[in-house]
């Protein structure tokens, strides 16, 4: 009973402890014209990465912009379709991010973006342990974070995956839409063509009659 | 020990994360965000609200009775979330069908002196699947060991990864659809295309030949 109650105190104070330094990941669809900003309270020293992808929408491109807490640009891209971007913080205090979809006239965009602040939490606070880990607690620490990556490369897929079928749904209205326009165009300048034909020779006729008579 | 053992629970239970990342939303400004998830994955969303105070320049906690209203809707665009929350909220939902969930907040904020001029800052968290675990929680209700509890971790993570993997499968079929389909109208408008080239053609040139026979020029 005291050995589950140790565990959970160690839990319990892991998170009071390092329960806000977490990475945000967020997809979100941005109008045309807008541009979305994001703030977050870093401290100074923490490592921090950056990543962003355009999933659906026009040219699959968005601005993206960094700035520190004293108004200088740490990273300034533009029509950037996938980017990943790690800095160290280097001052403390509120890191803005921002997405720009302004140069767009009529596209709306969906945006995934994955902002990481120092390591995950561990699930226990390893630092206060008087002895090292076993085998067994190393290999499950090895083995978390392997899957970690597998699930990183599971939405790194998965993005790119949303953003080929996008472009397969927009290439397929794409193609009926102008499947059918074609085929009435063809239709209506046709028929026309045989109207205006007709039309100057029904001219004709009248000033033949005239000249015959 | 014990009482001291209970507070520091009742604490950490409590506070749950503290949402780090914040944005600025307007008056009747609805704010959207998209996860795409397989199904029976669990979906904890964490937000806290303040208000710029223009006396002091600086943003405070908004009052109670400025609060957020969420709505969840489902792939199929059925909602499946519609409730109000306070100022400070956590909302959960589990998804039963795989696609794209779409989770809104706007505030519900009807008197217009509270925002003159300014924002709302909504801090927001939302964490998929295994991250919205509590490991505390679980730890104390199946009374597990360390190392039972890194296991039951992984054991976790390998079942978002499975299920995941499902997912995919199921969206890679939709994709091979859309691009069969593409194919096929392709062919078929292209094909529809030439016999109305050809048919029209016909048309023209028995029509006109029977024009000009008419008109005795042939």
């Amino acid at each position: 009973m005291f050995g589950s109650l140790r565990v959970l105190l160690q839990v319990l104070w892991a998170q009071l402890l390092c329960g806000w330094v977490l990475g945000s990941e967020l997809t979100f669809e941005l109008p045309d014209n807008a541009k979305q900003c994001f703030y977050e309270d870093i401290i100074v020293g923490t490592k921090c990465t950056l990543e962003f992808q355009v999933v659906t929408g026009g040219h699959y491109d968005v601005d993206c912009r960094l700035e520190d807490p004293d108004g200088t640009t740490l990273y300034k891209e533009m029509k950037k379709q996938y980017d990943s971007f790690t800095f160290t913080a280097a001052k403390n205090g509120t890191y803005k991010f921002c997405f720009s979809n302004e140069f767009s006239t009529f596209t709306h965009k969906t945006v995934y973006f994955d902002f990481q602040v120092g390591d995950d939490p561990p699930l226990f606070p390893n630092e206060n342990r008087v002895t090292a880990l076993t085998q067994m607690e190393s290999a499950c620490v090895s083995i978390h974070e392997a899957l970690k990556s597998v699930i990183d490369y599971q939405t790194h897929f998965r993005l790119r995956e949303a953003q080929g079928r996008s472009r397969a749904e927009d290439l397929n209205t794409r193609v009926a839409f102008w499947s059918i326009g074609e085929a009435l165009i063809l239709l209506v300048v046709s028929i026309s063509q045989v109207v205006l034909l007709r039309s100057f020779f029904s001219d004709k006729k009248t000033t033949m009659t005239r000249v015959g008579s | 020990m014990q009482p001291c053992v209970l507070t520091l629970l009742l604490l950490a239970l409590l506070s749950g994360r503290v949402p780090a990342l914040y944005f600025h939303i307007g008056e009747l400004e609805k704010k959207c965000f998209i996860e795409e998830i397989p199904d029976e994955t669990m979906i904890i969303g964490n937000y806290r609200t303040q208000l710029y105070d223009r006396q002091r320049e600086e943003y405070l906690p908004a009052s109670p009775g400025l609060g957020m209203f969420v709505e969840v809707k489902d792939p199929d665009e059925k909602v499946i979330l519609s409730r109000q929350y306070g100022s400070e909220g956590r909302f959960t939902f589990t998804s039963h069908t795989p696609g794209e969930h779409q989770i809104c907040l706007h505030s519900n904020s009807s008197k217009f002196s509270l925002f003159v001029g300014g924002m709302l800052r909504v801090h927001l968290d939302i964490q998929v699947g295994e991250h919205a675990n509590n490991y505390a929680e679980i730890a104390a209700k199946d009374k597990l060991t360390e190392l039972q509890l890194r296991v039951r971790q992984l054991v976790e993570q390998v079942d978002q990864i499975q299920k995941e993997q499902n997912y995919q499968r199921y969206r890679e079929e939709r994709f091979r659809q859309t691009s069969e389909s593409t194919n096929q109208r392709v062919l078929w408008w292209s094909i529809v295309q030439t016999l109305i080239l050809v048919a029209i053609g016909i048309w023209q040139m028995r029509h006109l030949k029977s024009f000009f026979e008419a008109k005795k020029l042939v």
